[in-house]
């Protein structure tokens, strides 16, 4: 078959359009954004018309997913690691109620918070919520393991996650295709009550999932993607899991590993091959990629010794692994080239030339002098970028949405002025229903909601709330003459601290929406036009 | 055959142009590749690097290993240095002698010379202003990407077949530009090896 050079976000999403998905459903976040744009490219799945259009944030995304496996059919949603919090109530939910067509939880980990404000391991999750997870070592294990994850949601009626971490999903490489399989037909459960969750329910289903737990194990004892490799020194055995057992595999591309080496990348953990190998190594090192999941589950509460990893010292208890980390810890000749250079100067990220974000922190930084530091609630997206200099202008980051929220806190907890700072596409994730709250106490609160008609951060996707901005606040029960659209542009500097002003003395919910075009989006516009022309 | 390569530059310069031009060319004679890239906040005017790891066996890690790398490819010139702790003892360093100044504490002119005094094995050329000379401004990343070829373990030949086909739907002008600033890059090399 035909073999493709792709990113491990695209392996997994061109594996599920052949593995026969009907859906993605997905709000973009990195590192896992890729998946949901290779399908809205997709020849195949454009042919298809496979659902793939964006979600309004994860958890309408991971409902959507449980809806058309309810009606039969494969479906998949992806999401990034925080991107799980917001879903989670959907999908601890989803463990209950199960699927009936195969159902993919995607999520993409971020070690080392390249592009993310947390790195919690999404193996947690899975475990808390006792379903499967597949987390794939390379490209081609992420494009068959979405046709073995369907296949095994199918059986098991179970939702499968899917874990990826960013070295993978953001690494290209040759990927081998199989047949595209043909979709599911539309058929509902067999059980009416399969997608009920009445206590009663409840209650049954929770016993029926602690049950098949054993068949989980047992289905991950003779998973194809967990392999036991012999080794002569039993002084040592490694469990390398996911990505991080090609970091092991590399150290010892010259020569053959002494050890026993238990590679995991399906859960829950199998049971025999870890007790083999813990009867047969004396120390067990535990490499994983994000936190000491499994290192925790081995050593346990008391004192042990046996086991190593990020909670003993021997690996950084944070941040992604890599090949050097691994000499280290075994003991081998580390390999460095010479320092950076001292005079090397960082160059962290910084909005773009242009960007509409400037001229809004302007004026914002202009009007709020009079009343000091402090004040400017923010929110996720390319104007966090705003907190460094030269703008210093905001003052909090939390979590998608929450500049409203605890912009609100702080105004209830006597704070004036408050202002909220978010962006037009993070105001649909999760800005509704903060700003409802605004609205019912009547918050003296000004949002400024930075509309750059786009979702920036993550490469200019398409949003739920386009051109709808004005009259979703009006709906919500904002009074129009509070709703002030501002362009932000030097010329209008003035003007624009004006309306700031006025909007700060009233009392009261107050919306202020800067609106131009992002740069970058423009720039790719113009682009397209030209090669059209 | 088996070549471990940073690319090196600030976001929005084109290193993953010049990556794509490289892993066809590796594709193309059925080589293995693997290429972690830099995706998210980072590419906002940022520092940004590109993994790039080709061989005729198989490559387990995503990731080049420190003092491991065979060749940093750089678009600009402190960039390039940010890298050193991943070249190995017999390495080369190429890089483009245009500094992009974004920050304020960019190194002045007297310790970029200083620095690269320091090392031994380097070429550092001017391709934005080799790349204007040919009338090919935007094609600075191939000047750069000629340079190296040489280093890279490819033919000239097998370079102008991988630009061919990526920019081939671009139109017979824009290959023919690409291939210019790519032969240029190869000429200056030769002259500026250190």
């Amino acid at each position: 078959m035909e073999k493709l050079l792709l990113l491990g976000d695209e392996a997994l999403a061109q594996g599920a359009i052949d593995a026969g998905m009907s859906g993605v459903f997905a709000y973009p976040g990195t590192p896992s954004t890729e998946i949901t744009e290779y399908v809205q490219h997709n020849e195949d799945a454009i042919k298809r018309d496979i659902h793939r259009t964006w979600a309004s944030n994860e958890k309408t995304a991971v409902e959507a997913a449980v809806g058309m496996s309810y009606a039969g059919k494969r479906a998949m949603c992806c999401m990034k690691h925080v991107g799980l919090n917001v879903a989670a109530d959907a999908f601890m939910n989803s463990a209950f109620v199960g699927a009936n067509g195969g159902h993919l939880v995607a999520v993409a980990d971020d070690p080392s918070m390249h592009s993310s404000q947390n790195e919690q391991d999404s193996r947690f999750y899975a475990k808390f919520a006792l379903l499967p997870c597949l987390e794939p070592s390379s490209q081609q294990e992420a494009y068959d393991m979405a046709f073995y994850g369907f296949k095994f949601s199918e059986e098991t009626k179970l939702p499968v996650m899917v874990r990826l971490t960013t070295r993978l999903s953001h690494s290209r490489a040759g990927v081998e295709r199989r047949e595209i399989l043909p979709e599911n037909e539309l058929k509902l459960p067999e059980d009416p009550d399969q997608f009920m969750l009445l206590p009663a329910y409840s209650r049954v289903k929770y016993k029926k999932l602690i049950a098949q737990q054993e068949d989980l194990i047992k289905a991950s004892e003779e998973s194809p993607f967990n392999s036991y490799e012999e080794g002569t020194d039993k002084s040592l055995g490694i469990i390398a899991c996911g990505l991080a057992y090609n970091y092991v595999k590399e150290v010892f591309t010259d020569s053959e590993c002494p050890y026993p080496i238990l590679k995991i990348c399906q859960y829950p953990l199998p049971k025999k091959q870890i007790h083999e190998i813990m009867a047969e190594c004396d120390k067990i090192l535990v490499v994983e990629e994000g936190q000491p999941v499994v290192e925790e589950m081995l050593k346990g509460y008391m004192p042990n010794d046996k086991i190593k990893g990020r909670l003993d010292g021997t690996f950084t208890r944070d941040g992604e692994m890599n090949p050097n980390k691994i000499m280290a810890a075994l003991g081998m000749e580390d390999t460095t080239g010479k320092d950076t250079p001292k005079n090397v100067a960082g160059r962290p990220p910084a909005l773009c030339d242009g960007c509409p974000h400037i001229d809004s922190f302007q004026a914002l930084n202009e009007v709020l002098k009079p009343y000091g530091s402090g004040h400017v609630f923010s929110d996720i997206g390319c104007y966090t970028l705003g907190y460094l200099p030269p703008y210093n202008a905001i003052n909090t980051v939390l979590d998608m949405g929450a500049s409203i929220t605890m912009a609100k806190g702080a105004a209830d907890a006597g704070l004036f002025p408050a202002i909220a700072v978010i962006g037009d596409g993070t105001f649909g994730h999760s800005g509704m229903t903060g700003l409802a709250d605004c609205v019912y106490e009547n918050t003296n609160i000004v949002i400024m909601i930075l509309d750059n008609a786009t979702t920036g951060m993550t490469g200019g996707q398409n949003y739920c709330l386009e051109n709808k901005l004005e009259n979703v606040c009006i709906g919500l029960g904002v009074d129009p003459d509070h709703i002030r659209v501002i362009t932000p542009l030097r010329q209008h500097h003035e003007e624009n601290t004006r309306i700031l002003n006025e909007e700060i003395a009233y009392e009261g919910v107050s919306i202020i929406i800067p609106r131009r075009e992002c740069v970058q989006t423009l720039k790719k516009k113009i682009k397209i036009r030209n090669a059209v022309k | 055959m088996k070549k471990d390569i940073i690319l090196a530059g600030v976001g929005g310069q084109g290193i993953l142009t010049i990556a794509t031009i490289i892993g066809t060319a590796a594709v193309k004679e059925n080589l293995n590749l693997k290429q972690a890239e830099v995706h998210g906040m980072s590419q906002r005017g940022g520092d940004v690097q590109s993994h790039l790891r080709i061989s005729d066996k198989p490559i387990y890690s995503d990731l080049i290993p420190k003092g491991k790398c065979d060749v940093i490819l750089s678009v600009e010139p402190m960039e390039a240095l940010r890298y050193l702790p991943y070249l190995a003892e017999d390495g080369i360093l190429i890089t483009n002698s245009k500094p992009f100044v974004n920050i304020p504490n960019y190194p002045s002119e007297e310790e970029m010379n200083k620095m690269y005094g320091e090392l031994k094995n380097y070429i550092k050329i001017d391709a934005d202003a080799i790349a204007k000379e040919i009338g090919s401004a935007r094609s600075m990343n191939m000047v750069i990407l000629g340079a190296a070829v040489k280093h890279l373990g490819f033919t000239a030949e097998q370079m102008q077949d991988a630009i061919k086909e990526i920019f081939g739907r671009k139109g017979e002008k824009i290959v023919e530009m690409n291939i210019k600033a790519l032969l240029a890059g190869m000429e200056s090399a030769e002259k500026n090896a250190k």
